[in-house]
């Protein structure tokens, strides 16, 4: 047990790119993965525009048996499941095992079941035909449905857990992985989180007036983090999955090391002192920030990169705030800050997992990725940190230590340390 | 009353369990004794989609007694005809 933790697998099913190789390029270009949606315009919401993946269902028949195919209905699952399994095969493992893997375990993450597969659930029991829905609602409808998917599929004995933090799901989903192979319980763990923004639950944000309403007409502007014409968030769906696992076990068996996983700290604001349910306390937010760094045993010089949450709402000015007053640092001597969600939206519960991916290939091939739509920057913002440090052109830098966290409703926080692998 | 031949049954039938089976050489050479679970590893739960899609597929009603007795292809058959038979 050498009490470190590498990333050896790697998988996304991202707005903006499938797959690792499409990611990283999509990310590389500042390429936008919101899309206009037609049924939203028909169903009047006033944020039309979405980050959906082109994602083919018929694909999930190269990872599932064809039985298991027939019948899956719930999208979260399906993303769930293609990005497991792909961080699976990138790990270097086979899928198939005769016997259960007592070493590996799985963190994985969602919201809710898909309910817009349900609406046919709800419709046939008010129809008095219960009897019609079958064997496979149920595994669909509970919280487990992706974990008991991917694990059944790889054959997986170790912890298998649901996490749900809201927005704050995938980093914790991550540092609870960490967490057990650091304290030894697992020597692999396969985490991450899924998310799929179906109509219902987009309407309920919808009507929360979150969302961003003013580029209908110009969907790849319309997820703008940290400019002054930012006028809320822009749903996104996907998911993303990491393979973390004991570093002198992934050394014996030869694996592939992405990088590493210093430390974290996952907490809460108890929506006290301006927490609220949907407001983050900003002494939580520094808390959790802090406690990440402590835990990792580095300092905040050391970090090259801050992956923000950054939803683009009037919540990033004081994001910033939070992290300098938590990294100590004046209005120049924060390090580089970008928000991925300028390119593929919030991705709710996906998003901490999917911008994990993206932190760690900023580490491994060396660069970091713009912020786009941020060509006007909030003065506010500007009066916090030098702008010098808010790229909106990729930059290409040796990228050795990112600080990744992720801010959620009911005033959860969530923080990652992840570093070069030295 | 509709009349099908055992025959005319088990052809539909193979078209009903096709999607709940991965072992489709079984499948196409299934005769009356082929066990549903123990032959063509089908999941014990998926076998009331099976009989959902039956339901379906002849426009009938299997009730719990009768899909209980619905073990092999012959039952299955059996329990089909003789709900065909009282429409």
């Amino acid at each position: 047990m050498s009490g470190r933790v590498v990333v050896t697998g790697m998988g996304v099913i991202s707005p903006n790119g499938i797959g690792i190789p499409a990611f990283l390029h999509a990310i590389q270009n500042g390429i936008s993965g919101i899309k206009f949606i037609q049924r939203y315009r028909d169903l009047n919401f006033s944020c039309q525009v979405a980050g959906m993946p082109a994602f083919e269902w018929e694909s999930l028949k190269n990872y599932i048996s064809e039985v298991t195919f027939h019948g899956l209905k719930g999208t979260n699952i399906g993303y769930g499941l293609a990005a497991a399994l792909d961080a699976w095969a990138d790990s270097g493992m086979p899928y198939d095992t005769e016997v259960p893997r007592w070493e590996t375990g799985c963190v994985f993450g969602n919201s809710i079941a898909d309910s817009e597969a349900m609406k046919n659930v709800i419709a046939k029991v008010d129809n008095k035909e219960a009897k019609k829905l079958g064997s496979r609602v149920v595994e669909q409808a509970m919280n487990s449905g992706v974990t008991s998917y991917i694990s059944g599929r790889l054959g997986l004995g170790n912890k298998i857990i649901t996490n749900s933090a809201a927005c704050a799901t995938g980093t914790q989903a991550i540092l609870m992985g960490y967490e057990y192979i650091k304290h030894g319980y697992a020597k692999r763990m396969l985490v991450g989180s899924a998310e799929h923004v179906d109509t219902y639950v987009y309407g309920a944000f919808d009507s929360m007036r979150v969302l961003s309403r003013k580029y209908n007409d110009e969907p790849e502007k319309a997820s703008r983090p940290m400019s002054i014409t930012a006028g809320g968030f822009v749903p996104g769906s996907g998911a993303g999955a990491l393979v973390l696992e004991d570093l002198d076990f992934a050394l014996q068996r030869g694996a592939r090391i992405y990088a590493e996983v210093l430390g974290g700290s996952t907490n809460s604001g108890g929506q006290r002192l301006g927490g609220t349910m949907t407001a983050a306390n900003s002494t939580g937010v520094t808390r959790c920030i802090t406690e990440a760094m402590h835990t990792s045993g580095i300092q905040a010089g050391h970090i090259d990169l801050v992956s923000g949450h950054l939803t683009a709402t009037n919540a990033d000015r004081q994001e910033i705030y939070n992290w300098k007053q938590a990294l100590g640092f004046n209005r120049e001597g924060m390090p580089l800050v970008n928000s991925l969600k300028s390119m593929i939206g919030h991705s709710l519960s996906a998003a901490g997992s999917i911008e994990t991916v993206a932190s760690i290939l900023q580490i491994v091939h060396g660069f970091v990725h713009p912020n786009i739509n941020l060509e006007d920057p909030n003065p506010e913002i500007e009066a916090l940190i030098s702008l010098d440090k808010l790229p909106v052109k990729m930059i290409k830098k040796e990228v050795n230590i990112v600080a990744k966290a992720n801010f959620g409703f009911g005033d959860v926080n969530s923080c990652l340390i992840l570093s070069k692998y030295k | 009353m509709i009349i099908m031949t055992r025959e005319e049954i088990l052809s539909e039938l193979k078209k009903v369990i096709s999607p709940y089976t991965t072992n489709k050489e079984m499948l196409a050479g299934i005769n009356d004794d082929t066990d549903l679970i123990k032959d063509l590893k089908i999941n014990s739960a998926n076998l009331v989609d099976i009989i959902i899609d039956a339901e379906a597929k002849y426009d009938i009603e299997i009730d719990y007694d009768s899909a209980d007795k619905m073990v092999n292809v012959g039952n299955c058959i059996d329990v089909i005809s003789e709900k065909l038979a009282q429409k």
